[in-house]
């Protein structure tokens, strides 16, 4: 390890936490100031004397059903995909099959096609399913993913073969070995996808837009975006106040899973 | 009676042949190793018992019951892995109980078992440890203790010392066969090691391209080797071997080194000037002044002995190891002799042995 104190490494650094940092603090001090200097262009870089009233605002009105639908559609995202994308990589690792090769490139190709590409036969499907305007509605169509049925595959193809026997001689069957060995051994990175794929779901705009149109099943990026009204006066410090709020959530998903994945990738024997 | 039988027991691998042809008995309470270089089939072999690959063609029955197409768990056989396989997540009391427990045993059966294999194998205050926390020999200990709990009717080691340090495989060696003994279980034992192949087997099954090159006890096995596969395998320093023919109607040897040999133990068949490989292993070579001298280009001292490599100074310039009880000799040659009671004479073509 280099001590020397690195006078261009240091600066690199502060730039970068700099710029991660900026926008957050900005979304704060503006938080804490008046709507109309914020409207008329006047957001300070230090918080304004305004204190936390815009949060009371903020969360007086619908913001925490918001963040209630938000939290339980990236759970929904977040669990659905773990358990499709661990069962399906756990068939494609560790079964011969036919159609095997085919069913793996079928998922692999899936990759190339986002949500937004398509959305629109998602919709008709969805529609025909009467899911439209319902909480069902809003994670259902999004819980297949490619890219962690990939990863997982990864996982699980680089558990020893001779685990797989031994479990096999102990008389371990299928979906036992998938519960008792797998699932335990693969631990750290089922939490390190999750956190991934809660703010995937968390983030989610494009969708929810589209399938939810009942203010109900407004997620807090609608509502943020709802917030800015476009007729009467905008309350900015009130929005700001939101999207800090809505900032909570994957923070403390990030920090309690963090821990819980380090404790895994310490334990774990690789 | 035969506990395990193995009846024509073939696999291919696509157009490979991994084994051909093994047909084996094993008898109750016997521990038979099987060894062989690395890709002669001997792995293949253990898991096609253990159920964990099947064979092309062949029977295999446990106690008269043909398990030839029966699950892996339903043999009633427990495997000792080489790299122990133990489930990293689980604590070692939960590593030995998982079979029993997946079988649906009592908890107070269970516990007992679990107990008695640990003092068996002084793994009782390791319990509740996971593998992470053990060393190297506790792990393969843990293994072994999986195992036995299983109170199952064959055991197969899969070189099971292959992961641990000289000193401790020596001790685990020893270890493991007397537990083997004091268990009674039939035992099958997989290494490339012939040291452990010598120590460990009741019987030992040299397996050679597949095939099997001898099957008899380790002392058989080292003192009349079937071919020269079998020569040159077993026994270290490795057998020398020197191109001769067969002369004198079929009662000597003509070293193309120049002696002749005459055979302590009776004529060969074999026409005249047929072609030999004669072996002699290097403690059995002897020192003789009128000998053949031996131009010396490497003394390896051990301690108690010590080998001399060296070329012969003769027609063939076969290389030659010897093993001296002893100092070191001086000087740049060494005049040695073959003792013609200890040499073993092979067919010069097909590297079998003559009787």
């Amino acid at each position: 390890m280099n001590s020397r104190r690195d006078p261009v490494a240091h600066a690199v650094l502060l730039i970068g936490a700099f710029m991660f940092i900026a926008p957050m603090w900005l979304l704060f001090a503006g938080s804490t100031q008046d709507s109309a200097s914020i409207a008329r262009g006047d957001l300070s870089f230090l918080p304004g004397h305004e204190g936390f009233g815009a949060y009371a605002r903020a969360l007086s009105g619908p913001v925490p059903r918001m963040l209630l639908i938000s939290f339980g559609m990236a759970l929904a995202i977040a669990v659905g995909k773990i358990i499709i994308s661990v069962l399906s990589a756990f068939a494609v690792a560790f079964f011969r099959f036919p159609g095997r090769q085919v069913a793996f490139w079928l998922i692999f190709i899936t990759l190339m096609l986002p949500v937004e590409v398509r959305i629109i036969p998602t919709y008709s499907v969805m529609a025909g399913l009467g899911l439209i305007n319902t909480f069902t509605g809003l994670w259902l169509p999004l819980i297949a993913s490619a890219t962690a049925t990939l990863l997982f595959r990864q996982v699980f193809v680089a558990i020893p073969d001779e685990l797989v026997e031994a479990a096999r001689m102990d008389g371990a069957g299928p979906l036992r070995f998938l519960w008792d060995i797998v699932l335990p051994v693969s631990g750290a990175n089922i939490a390190a996808l999750f956190v991934i794929l809660f703010i995937y779901g968390w983030n989610q705009y494009l969708w929810p837009l589209l399938v939810a149109t009942n203010p109900r099943l407004d997620t807090i990026v609608i509502g943020i975006v709802k917030l800015i009204a476009v007729e009467t006066e905008t309350d900015w410090s009130a929005v700001m106040a939101t999207a800090m709020l809505a900032l909570l959530p994957p923070v403390v998903v990030v920090v309690l899973m963090q821990r819980w994945f380090v404790a895994g990738l310490t334990e774990g024997e690789k | 009676m035969a506990v395990l039988e193995l009846a024509g027991l073939r696999k291919n691998f696509g157009a490979t042949e991994v084994l051909r042809q093994i047909d084996l008995s094993l008898a109750s309470g016997e521990m038979l190793v099987i060894v062989g270089a690395s890709g002669c089939g001997k792995s293949t072999l253990l898991r096609m018992i253990a159920g964990l690959e099947t064979p092309s063609a062949g029977r295999i029955s446990l106690d008269g019951r043909d398990i030839t197409s029966v699950d892996p768990s339903a043999r009633d056989i427990a495997m000792v892995f080489q790299n122990y396989a133990l489930y990293p997540h689980m604590t070692v009391f939960e590593n030995m109980s998982y079979g029993l427990r997946i079988r649906g045993l009592l908890r107070e059966d269970i516990a007992r078992r679990v107990d008695e294999a640990a003092a068996l194998l002084g793994l009782s205050e390791f319990l509740s440890r996971k593998p992470r926390q053990l060393s190297g020999g506790q792990r393969q200990r843990v293994a072994m203790g999986r195992a036995i709990v299983r109170e199952p009717k064959l055991f197969l080691f899969d070189e099971p010392l292959s992961n641990l340090d000289a000193t401790l495989r020596v001790r685990t060696r020893a270890e493991i066969r007397r537990l083997q003994r004091r268990l009674g279980v039939t035992s099958l034992f997989v290494t490339h090691d012939q040291v452990e192949a010598m120590t460990l087997g009741d019987r030992l099954l040299v397996l050679h391209q597949g095939r099997p090159a001898q099957l008899a006890t380790p002392m058989e096995v080292f003192e009349s080797p079937a071919d020269t596969y079998v020569a040159g395998f077993i026994g270290a320093p490795a057998m020398n071997f020197l191109p001769a023919v067969l002369t004198d109607s079929g009662t000597a040897a003509k070293l193309e080194a120049g002696p002749l040999l005459r055979f302590a133990g009776g004529r060969r068949d074999g026409a005249e000037g047929m072609a030999l490989t004669i072996g002699v292993r290097p403690e059995h070579i002897r020192i003789n002044p009128e000998g053949l001298p031996l131009r010396i280009d490497l003394v390896e001292p051990l301690g108690s002995e010590t080998l001399v490599h060296g070329r012969l100074a003769a027609p063939g310039e076969a290389n030659i190891v010897v093993k001296l009880t002893g100092k070191a000799p001086e000087g740049e040659v060494l005049n040695i002799e073959f003792p013609p009671e200890l040499m073993h004479v092979f067919d010069g073509g097909t590297g079998l042995r003559l009787a």
